[in-house]
């Protein structure tokens, strides 16, 4: 057993869990955030993307213990104060779902592409999101989605 | 995935010591292979001995037309690494066509080489720029790293430290990946440096290897047309679902001759 304080969402959360739990099951389990889905379970689709240390990883293919000490960001703690990300808006105005089971990962890791690329041609689009699968294929308004979401982040076309 | 313990390593010493004392623990560095692997329980160790933060194993430096760079860096640190770009920009673009996103954010160099996947991408950089690959014991050349199928010179308990690149003239890469996992169905890297050319294809056989025939053609011209001679035995390449030998073998020649577009500067 190990002792592992992670930082989640802003705020420290101390478990004693197993040296092998993985992280995707650490949140979910442990902590109840089951926001972060696990798909696939073979590091494939992308469903399971949280933030560490600001960077998007798969946290089926990493382990809690991994994770310690560090900062992680879940689709959980992207809403700030009741409102949500301007990327969680966009995937709700532009639909950029279908089942939408994807969807937490999509937007985790649509967060950190725009955190390098904030103005992302279709192609960035489509080459950042090549670790997160939509089965339903409902890609071309996932990829409206993160086009307004870029924009809603760099200030324009505030709606609300 | 069987019990283990896993230990952090507060530095190399200490880490080779878990090592030499549990021979059945493992390095685990971004564990882009290793966690899956042990997910599906094709991996028992007793041990995972955790290197990712050891301060030895950092830093991407380029000096006097060599570039170092350290064994845990991230694939994202060495694509987006103003150093690298300078230095090698075609080792830069290679790490950046690995995976994806989140693998790159995760899986290092060091892991990718020591696991020495027979369709990863760096083999083919390391063996294309006849780099040098540093351990906590020697050096290990390139040529004598890679070894076929999972297998590189590496002892027990060894751990890669760094890989120091000499700055070729020019470089190039060209990868035809798979659409699902992103692997090299075809890579190959091909690069003028001070001792001539070199060409390295990986994805295509069972481990990373050097064209030769390519490398006498390019040695001669370095016309696309050169490559059409280049002899390449079908047989000793990779037969899957996804690909034939023979469409492999056609795979590599296509791939070699984007690369040397790239290299002219034609694409």
């Amino acid at each position: 057993m190990a002792k592992v304080t992670i930082k989640v969402n802003g705020k420290n959360q101390t478990r004693n869990v197993e040296d092998r739990t993985l992280l995707a099951d650490f949140l979910r389990d442990e902590l109840g955030l089951t926001g972060t889905h696990v798909g696939c379970d073979t590091s494939q689709c992308g469903c399971c993307t949280v933030h560490v240390n600001g960077r998007a990883v798969k946290s089926c293919s990493m382990l809690a213990v991994q994770a310690n000490g560090a900062q992680v960001l879940t689709i959980e703690g992207l809403a700030k104060n009741g409102k949500l990300h301007p990327v969680q808006r966009a995937f709700s105005e532009c639909h950029g779902l279908q089942c939408g089971f994807c969807t937490p990962g999509m937007i985790m890791a649509t967060v950190g592409l725009l955190k390098d690329k904030p103005n992302p041609s279709e192609d960035d689009i489509i080459h950042g999101l090549e670790g997160n699968l939509c089965r339903c294929t409902g890609y071309i308004n996932i990829v409206k989605a993160v086009k307004m979401g870029a924009k809603l982040m760099r200030g324009k076309g505030k709606r609300r | 995935m069987y019990a283990l313990n896993y230990v952090k390593a507060r530095s190399l010493e200490e880490a080779a010591r878990m090592l030499a004392s549990h021979p059945e623990a493992k390095v685990l560095a971004g564990g882009m292979t290793l966690v899956p692997t042990l997910k599906q329980r094709l991996a028992r160790p007793s041990h995972l001995v955790d290197i990712l933060q050891l301060a030895e194993l950092r830093g991407i430096a380029a000096k006097g037309g060599r570039l170092s760079i350290g064994a845990a860096s991230r694939h994202d640190d060495v694509a987006t690494s103003v150093v690298v770009k300078k230095a090698i920009p075609a080792l830069a673009e290679l790490a950046g066509l690995i995976g994806d996103p989140q693998v790159r954010n995760m899986g290092t160099i060091g892991g990718s080489l020591a696991n020495n996947d027979p369709a990863a991408d760096y083999p083919a950089a390391v063996l294309g720029l006849g780099a040098t690959v540093f351990t906590n014991r020697r050096e290990i050349a390139a040529d004598e790293f890679f070894q076929g199928l999972f297998a590189t010179a590496l002892e027990e308990g060894e751990i890669i430290t760094r890989v120091v690149f000499a700055v070729p003239k020019r470089a190039a890469y060209a990868k035809f990946h798979h659409p699902a996992s992103g692997y090299a169905m075809a890579g190959v890297f091909i690069a003028l440096t001070r001792d001539g050319v070199r060409v390295a294809v990986t994805g295509a056989g069972p481990g990373v290897f050097r064209w030769k025939a390519a490398e006498s053609a390019l040695s001669k011209s370095l016309e696309p047309s050169a490559l059409e001679g280049a002899a390449l035995d079908a047989s000793e390449l990779n037969q899957d679902i996804h690909a034939s030998r023979d469409y492999r073998a056609n795979l590599v020649r296509v791939m070699a001759k984007r690369a040397l577009a790239k290299l002219s500067g034609k694409k």
